[in-house]
Order: C-alpha cells, then structure tokens, then sequence
C-alpha cells in the first residue's frame, strides 16, 4: 500500500509517456502520430506536477482559512507547466494545418506513401 | 520488423526510467523528510511560499510566480503563442484554400437561439475568472480558453455569423502591446522590467497587488483571441 | 483517496490504449480527451487548482474541437 501510495502518479504519468511513443513510433497515420505527440505532453505534465506534491499538504493559495505558509506545495512546478499545456495546444494547431497542407497536396496522410513520392 | 524494434527500444527506455528513479520517493516530500534543505533560500518552492504574500501583495501564489517573480517567461510563452497562430494563418489563409465542403446547412431555431443567449455570458464567466486571477484559482490563461471555447461554440451552433477577424487581431495587438509598455514603465521607474510599480494595497481586495490584475487582463484577452484565431482558421470561416 | 486516484490512474491508461488502438480517428480523439479529463481531476488532486482549470478548459475542449476540425478537412479512417 505505501508503495501505491509512493509511486501511483509515477507509473501513471509514465505509462502515458510510453503509449505516446509507441504510437509516434509506429503508427503510419499522421494524425495519430499527433495524436501520440498530444499524450506525451499529457503525461510530461503530470510527471512535473506530481514532483512538487507534499503529502497532507494544501493549494499554495492564502485565504482566511490558510493565513500561513506551512506545509505548502511547490508552486514553481505549476507555473511552468501552466505555460506548457499553452504552448502544447499552440503546437498542435499548427502541426494540425501542416497534416491539412500535406493532405491536399499528396491525397493521401500515409507516411510511407508520402516517402516514396518523389517530385 | 518496424513494431519489433520499437518495442525494444521502448523497453530500453523503459528500463532506464525505473532504474534512475527508484530511490526517491515523491520530491518535495522527500526533502521535508529527509531535512537536508533546511534554509528558505535554496529551495525556491519554500522561498516564495514564504515571501509572496508582502512581497507583492496577491493571495494566489501562482499567479505571483507567474507574472512577477518569472514575467520573462510567460512574455516568451505570449510570444510563442503568436508565432502559432500566425503560422496556422499563413498555411490555411491561401488563395486556393476556401471552404472545405459544399454547402453547410443551418443548424435548427433553438440550437441557433440557445448560442446566441450563451455567448455573452460565457464571455462574462471567462472575465470573471481572469479579473480574479490574483485572489482565486484562475488567470489569464484559463479565462482565455473558456473565452476560445465560446467561439467554438459560435462556430458550431450559429454557421455563418463568425466573430469579425479584425476586431480579434485589434484586441490582439493591443493586449501584447500593454503587457510590453506596463513592463517598460517599471523598467523607466525602478530600473528592472516588469517592477511591481504600484502599491500593495489590502489583501483579497479587487485591485490590489500592484500591476499583476493589469498584466492578467491584458494576457487574458491576448490569449483568447489568439486560440479564437486558430480554431477560426481550422473551421474555415471568415477570410 | 489513494484508491480512488489509483482507480483515475487506471481509467487514463485504458483510455490511452484505446486511443493507441482505434481504427476510426473519431474514437481516438475522444479517448485522448477523456485522458485530459481524467489528468484534470488528478491535478486537483495533486492540490493544484490552477492547472486542473487549465487542463479541463484546453486539454478536455480545445484540443478535441481541433482535432474534430482537421478530422473534418482530412480522412476519417486510418
């Protein structure tokens, strides 16, 4: 149970990693080889988040009800990744329109095929 | 062939993660237990627990760290979310690239009356969220999403009235151009870009907290007409 | 509470499988957006309320009516 308890976002965040790249990896659509690219981000985010957990510890937000600093978690690792999900959405679109640019000019979104076209 | 050797090699890659991290227990929890950082100045987690609330005056740790302890990067962050609408505009705005399929049909009376009336208020809630960034979970980024959902709304419920493409990039240049001079008015006044430059005021009060409500609302309306911007492209409307 | 963010964990990594494995593009998008969703409420977990908005907004809404938007332009099958 302690190990669960020590190491369940891990295995989670990391298992996610992994599927993302088996998808990019072998997948021949392009849009799912986007797709494996969004889940490695999913799974990145939450590694950085689970670092800074403390257990028992509260939202690093004060109110009437948190006045003191005690027993905080970290919030450098959440701005950072508030930044990397935008950013993430941001590459997407634009990865999105080169598969659509790609689509009208070849026909097809397989990526053997569109190897072996030559001009 | 090509399924094989991948999946060797994520199992390589596999077996280095589990190596190198099977020691450590979850990180901030392992330096309270283990004691070793004991002063607030080395670990930078502690150090702005500690100091943001009479440092710069906003209940929300996050946003503080956000817009004042590392406002130099959430300008890059602003700035590459620029590049990417500005890329997705250039590969999809082409003189061949006009509406994708035929005609479109209109969606039925209540769907299109039902969008109308949600729209305002979506944009009310997403204002809501990022005018109260500094005191309650929330911000800029977040009420810049709901703000671009809104739009995906319009764009799916009421076909062929799309928000006006020259307002949106109006709203755009405007904001980044706020964030830029309210940076160099404190770099004029106190010597270092982006300074808190205006008074603390009281804690949990609406503005309060220097510059940061200011900062927010313009990263707030940058960042939904620029997601605006690209789910507008993707859906083909405008011109 | 450990049991019930082991139980979140578990139904992000099937989803993920299934979007690993649909034939159809349509199936993928939402399994991925049903792993943004449930990352979300393990951010709040993680006492992190301000990513898990973040998350729920772009990772659960914007990046599904993106994908369906170039899905739109592009084929559907794999």
């Amino acid at each position: 149970m302690s190990f669960l308890e020590n190491y369940i976002h891990y295995l989670g965040s990391f298992g996610l990693i992994l599927i993302g790249l088996y998808v990019v990896l072998v997948k021949s659509n392009l849009v799912k080889v986007i797709i494996g690219i969004n889940l490695i981000d999913t799974g990145v985010n939450l590694f950085l988040i689970s670092v800074g957990y403390i257990r028992m510890g509260t939202a690093p937000i004060f109110s009437r009800a948190t006045t003191t600093a005690e027993g905080m978690v970290d919030p450098v690792p959440q701005a950072l990744v508030l930044t990397a999900i935008v950013i993430g959405v941001s590459v997407l679109g634009l990865a999105l329109s080169v598969a659509i640019r790609l689509y009208g000019h070849y026909g097809t979104l397989d990526l053997r095929k569109i190897r072996d076209l030559k001009w | 062939m090509r399924t094989v050797v991948s999946l060797m090699l994520i199992a390589i890659v596999a077996a280095g993660i589990i190596v190198s991290l099977s020691q450590a227990p979850v990180g901030a929890e392992a330096a309270r237990q283990e004691g070793r950082l004991k002063q607030d100045d080395v670990n930078f987690g502690r150090y702005y627990n500690n100091r943001a609330l009479e440092e710069t005056g906003a209940a929300n740790v996050v946003a503080s760290v956000v817009v004042s302890y590392r406002g130099l990067d959430t300008l890059g962050e602003v700035a590459v979310l620029f590049i990417a609408a500005l890329g997705v505009a250039t590969l999809l705005r082409t003189k061949q690239e006009r509406k994708p399929k035929g005609e479109v049909e209109q969606a039925s009376l209540i769907v299109f009356t039902g969008c109308r009336f949600l729209f305002p208020l979506i944009l009310l809630f997403a204002a809501y969220i990022f005018a109260h960034g500094h005191l309650t979970p929330g911000g800029g980024f977040q009420g810049g999403a709901v703000t671009a959902s809104g739009f995906v709304l319009i764009y799916l419920g009421c076909r062929g009235r799309a928000v006006g493409a020259k307002q949106l990039s109006a709203t755009e240049s405007l904001s980044g151009l706020v964030f830029v001079i309210t940076g160099l008015v404190g770099l004029a006044l106190g010597g270092s870009f982006l300074l808190n430059f205006l008074p603390r005021g009281t804690t949990y009060a609406l503005f309060s907290a220097g510059v940061i409500p200011i900062i927010y609302i313009a990263i707030g309306l940058k960042v939904s007409s620029e997601l605006g911007g690209i789910v507008g492209t993707l859906a083909g409307e405008g011109e | 509470m450990i049991a019930f963010q082991t139980f979140l964990v578990l139904v992000m990594i099937v989803a993920a499988l299934r979007a690993a494995r649909a034939k159809d593009l349509m199936d993928a998008v939402i399994a991925c957006a049903l792993v943004s969703l449930m990352a979300s409420i393990i951010f709040y977990f993680l006492h992190a309320p301000d990513v898990a908005m973040a998350e729920a907004a772009i990772g659960a809404g914007l990046t599904a009516a993106i994908f369906i938007f170039a899905i739109n332009r592009t084929e559907r099958r794999e």
